[in-house]
């Protein structure tokens, strides 16, 4: 083993049943060095992460840590973390009702000479803690008072305080702003002049650019390449992880479906739920694909939720193809034409324990009602179609969703309001967590649809995407819709404007 | 190849481990003695430990088709069911002997009137406890805890704080032998029960989601179910389970008890879908299963008091069954298997 060099991960095999999740996968991590882990969803990443820590076991290779003999195989997070690696994940695991300090100390606080828990020197070393890596917080405040970046780096350092030499960060930019991440990158880098490696699982590009060294490119559970990020043009990156030359984005033309025919298929009026939208007016024409932009938090998803009626609004009025809707639930809405992909795939989208032809044809069975059951053929035609035409990678139709990846399982989602044939579709952040290649694939889809003639809702963090496939933007601020742009005011500086609230003064002078 | 794939499919079927501890169980007996096995008729009627045990766990059986479900759509149990047989038994007992009166030998309701109001009576208690439960979302243990208590006191108020017999022949006929027919009711009772249920959850889409509604309630609100609606749906299907168990139990001993009548057997009704291979966190249920496991539970008991275990001892023989039972189907247990396979195949392989 060179001399800097602390894990290696070689020819690493893991079998599901049906699939081969890892075959002949590698990793190299370096002393003190941000490394990105890439690959398209089910490439692997979860699973070789897993792999190294304990939660899943694995059939071929060996894997070596500097300070331990042998082939290092743990059993569980706990055995890795005590080889000193950890992991901090998307969501965090920390308790949320109590206080920093608690969680930074959490099953190992400092005792008095009674056995007590010794409150004054618990606080004092967590603020010495947090100091120490610039984070600013109060350590006695509980952690639910802060953002998922604080409580994020709350889970950095207690693993860094616990003697990680390796620290795992999986996917731990989905749900910051840019402030945050920035925050985050430099809570890394200072991590790695303190020699901690740290291998970073993302998928955005611009980010591994911005803190890594070196990537790693997994591709159907087989090692690709590793490439030192300066020696590696993003568009050859891309190319690594799909395995074939990718058009580039910018041709999915938007300027395609600039026309929109007259015809009405949602207008609401003056609509609101108490607490989290002002009232707000939204019309959306057949075949029109509308984005709602702005920073997380600024009511995005809540203003889908009302219009869908998933949230029973308070005031206003809604019509769906020229009559009144009063929808007091989902099933409403349906009934109506309408569908809606959530944001929160896991709480609100997928039924795990369920097939991915169970989940696919879910909606369209509801929307028939119980006493129309599907037939079994039909169902089975229903869900072959959907796996081919959003090229869903499955073992088969009749394994359990929760098996497949992340993106695998945001398309089942996809495929099951596709399949209720609806006239009026929200999706919101359909491209979250998912790899470039399928994110250009929804994109598409959603411009196919709406010259199909559907009426869309598009949702992303990612203005980009918006820009290249909405017709009209709503931009929200605080729980009200505070601009709307078409047109040539489509374009990335114009919408940061609007969303900073710039904008709003010029707009009133006019 | 096609035939060993489908052995390995029947192995890996969730159906496999249930069916292994009910063989096992049988088997046992069939080493000890053979006449276990033997069936004769007696008066017409058949006799034998098997048919015993088919009959003697019919209520379990027909407790458990409702409680796969509740515990499916609600990751909880309902706790109430033996109460509630109690209740029903004494619901229809009053109905058919007129309330004070001790013992009669005539009814004053026509006698498919009684049952199937003591029946419904099942279905009313289910229906609170899916009030509760769905609509205000109290715990499920916690709201059928309520009428777990209250239900038999209730049933022995409605009669007058005694037993009440009923010596009229064709009472009995539920819980015993219908004329010039060899089978057992009961076991006649459970059947249909079963094809009722599985009918129903077969022929409409009720299945799928209950266990939708059971593994994420808030995607399944958003795809347009209610949630509430079914789990409520769940619940009275429970009730009227318990209600038609009374019924049989009643029928047995032609009278209410209701100090006895269903006694302990909400817990032989949650074991049963346990022992069925079930989570009772809710979600993927199998109906099958579940009822594997009531009729094991039978035999074990069956089994037990053949073998001369007295009945203060049986429990505890039982209990040393079912743990053996249990561990074998958890998963811990299972991936250690798994693994093992998996090493001496690697092993094997290597040599080769």
């Amino acid at each position: 083993m060179a001399d800097d060099v602390i894990l290696t991960m070689r020819g690493i095999g893991k079998t599901f049943p049906g699939v081969k999740a890892l075959d002949n996968a590698q990793l190299t991590l370096r002393k003190g060095e941000i490394h990105a882990l890439m690959g398209e969803n089910g490439a692997g990443k979860s699973t070789l992460i897993k792999v190294l820590t304990g939660v899943y076991s694995f059939e071929t290779g060996e894997i070596h840590m500097e300070g331990v003999e042998g082939n290092m195989i743990n059993h569980s997070t706990l055995e890795a973390q005590n080889h000193g690696i950890a992991t901090v994940y998307q969501e965090v695991n920390l308790c949320p009702n109590l206080s920093v300090a608690e969680n930074l100390f959490i099953g190992r606080q400092p005792r008095t000479k009674f056995r007590n828990i010794d409150w004054k020197t618990m606080n004092r070393r967590a603020k010495e803690i947090m100091d120490g890596l610039q984070i600013e917080c109060d350590v006695t405040a509980n952690l639910e008072n802060y953002s998922i970046a604080i409580q994020q780096m709350v889970a950095i350092a207690r693993a860094v305080d616990m003697g990680a030499k390796i620290l795992i960060l999986d996917e731990p930019t989905s749900s910051l702003d840019d402030n945050e991440v920035e925050k985050l990158f430099k809570l890394m880098r200072d991590l790695r002049s303190k020699s901690v490696s740290i291998l970073f699982v993302t998928h955005f590009l611009e980010q591994v650019y911005a803190v890594c060294d070196r990537i790693t490119v997994l591709r159907n559970g087989s090692f690709v390449g590793e490439y030192p990020v300066s020696e590696m043009p993003r568009m050859k990156l891309v190319q690594a992880m799909l395995g074939k030359e990718v058009e580039d984005l910018n041709e999915i033309a938007n300027s395609e479906h600039k026309e929109v025919s007259d015809e009405v298929v949602v207008e609401a009026k003056g609509i609101s739920h108490k607490g989290t939208i002002k009232p707000f007016d939204f019309t959306i024409h057949k075949g029109e694909v509308i984005g709602f932009t702005g920073l997380l938090g600024s009511g995005r998803s809540e203003m889908a939720r009302c219009i869908y009626g998933a949230d029973r609004t308070q005031t206003g009025t809604l019509k769906f193809e020229g009559k009144e809707l009063n929808a007091k639930n989902p099933y409403d809405s349906i009934q109506a034409g309408m569908g809606f992909l959530p944001d929160d795939r896991k709480a609100d989208g997928v039924i795990g324990d369920l097939s991915v032809r169970e989940n696919i044809i879910l909606a369209l069975q509801a929307k028939k009602g119980m006493l129309h059951p599907i037939p079994m053929s039909k169902q089975i035609e229903i869900a072959d179609k959907y796996i081919k035409l959003l090229e869903i990678k499955t073992a088969s139709r009749e394994t359990l969703i929760s098996q497949l990846s992340g993106g695998n399982q945001q398309k089942a989602i996809l495929g099951r309001w596709l399949a209720t044939d609806p006239k009026f579709l929200i999706l919101d952040e359909p491209t979250r967590g998912i790899d470039i290649g399928t994110k250009t694939e929804i994109q598409k889809l959603v411009l196919k649809l709406a010259g199909e003639g559907m009426s869309l809702v598009f949702i992303s963090s990612e203005i980009e995407e918006m820009l290249r496939t909405c017709t009209k933007l709503y931009v929200l601020r605080d729980g009200q819709k505070v601009g709307e742009l078409d047109g040539n005011d489509l374009t990335q500086g114009r919408v940061m404007a609007v969303i900073a609230g710039d904008a709003d003064k010029k707009e009133e002078k006019a | 190849m096609s035939r060993e794939n489908g052995l390995k499919k029947f192995t890996h079927s969730k159906l496999f481990l249930p069916l292994v501890s009910l063989a096992v169980v049988l088997l046992v007996n069939l080493i000890k003695s053979p006449a276990f096995f033997a069936i004769t008729v007696k008066q017409g009627v058949l006799y034998g430990r098997l048919i015993d045990v088919l009959n003697r766990g019919s209520e379990v059986a027909i407790l458990a088709v409702g409680q796969t479900l509740v515990v499916a759509v609600s990751a909880g149990t309902d706790i109430s069911v033996g109460s509630v047989m109690s209740l029903s038994a004494c619901f229809t007992t009053m109905l058919l002997a007129g309330f004070g009166v001790n013992t009669t030998n005539t009814i004053v309701m026509p006698l498919a009137l009684g049952i199937l109001a003591g029946i419904l009576m099942g279905g009313v208690c289910g229906a609170m406890n899916g009030a509760l439960v769905a609509k205000l979302k109290i715990q499920p243990m916690v709201a059928t805890l309520i009428l777990f208590n209250a239900a038999r006191a209730i049933g022995l108020l409605l009669n007058n704080n005694q037993i009440t017999y009923i010596r009229y022949e064709p009472y009995k006929w539920m819980g015993n032998f219908l004329p010039h027919v060899p089978i057992p009711t009961p076991i006649i009772v459970a059947a249909i029960v079963i094809i009722v249920v599985s009918l129903i959850l077969k022929k409409t889409a009720l299945g799928m989601f209950i266990q939708s509604v059971g593994i994420n309630s808030r995607a399944s609100r958003l795809v347009g179910l209610n949630s509430t609606m079914l789990c409520f749906l769940c619940y009275v299907i429970c009730g009227l389970c318990a209600g038609t168990a009374g019924m049989v139990a009643s029928s047995r001993i032609y009278c209410s008890d209701s100090a006895s009548i269903g006694l302990n057997y909400e817990m032989d009704s949650i074991l049963a879908v346990a022992l069925g291979g079930n989570s009772l966190g809710g979600g993927r249920f199998n109906m099958a299963g579940s009822i594997i496991g009531a009729y094991t539970i039978q035999a074990i008991t069956t089994t037990l008091l053949s073998f001369g275990v007295s009945t203060d001892q049986a429990p505890v023989v039982k209990a040393i069954i079912v743990i053996a039972i249990v561990v074998v189907q958890s998963p811990v247990f299972q991936d250690y298997l798994e693994n093992r396979r998996n090493r001496k195949a690697s092993a094997a392989k290597g040599v080769a």
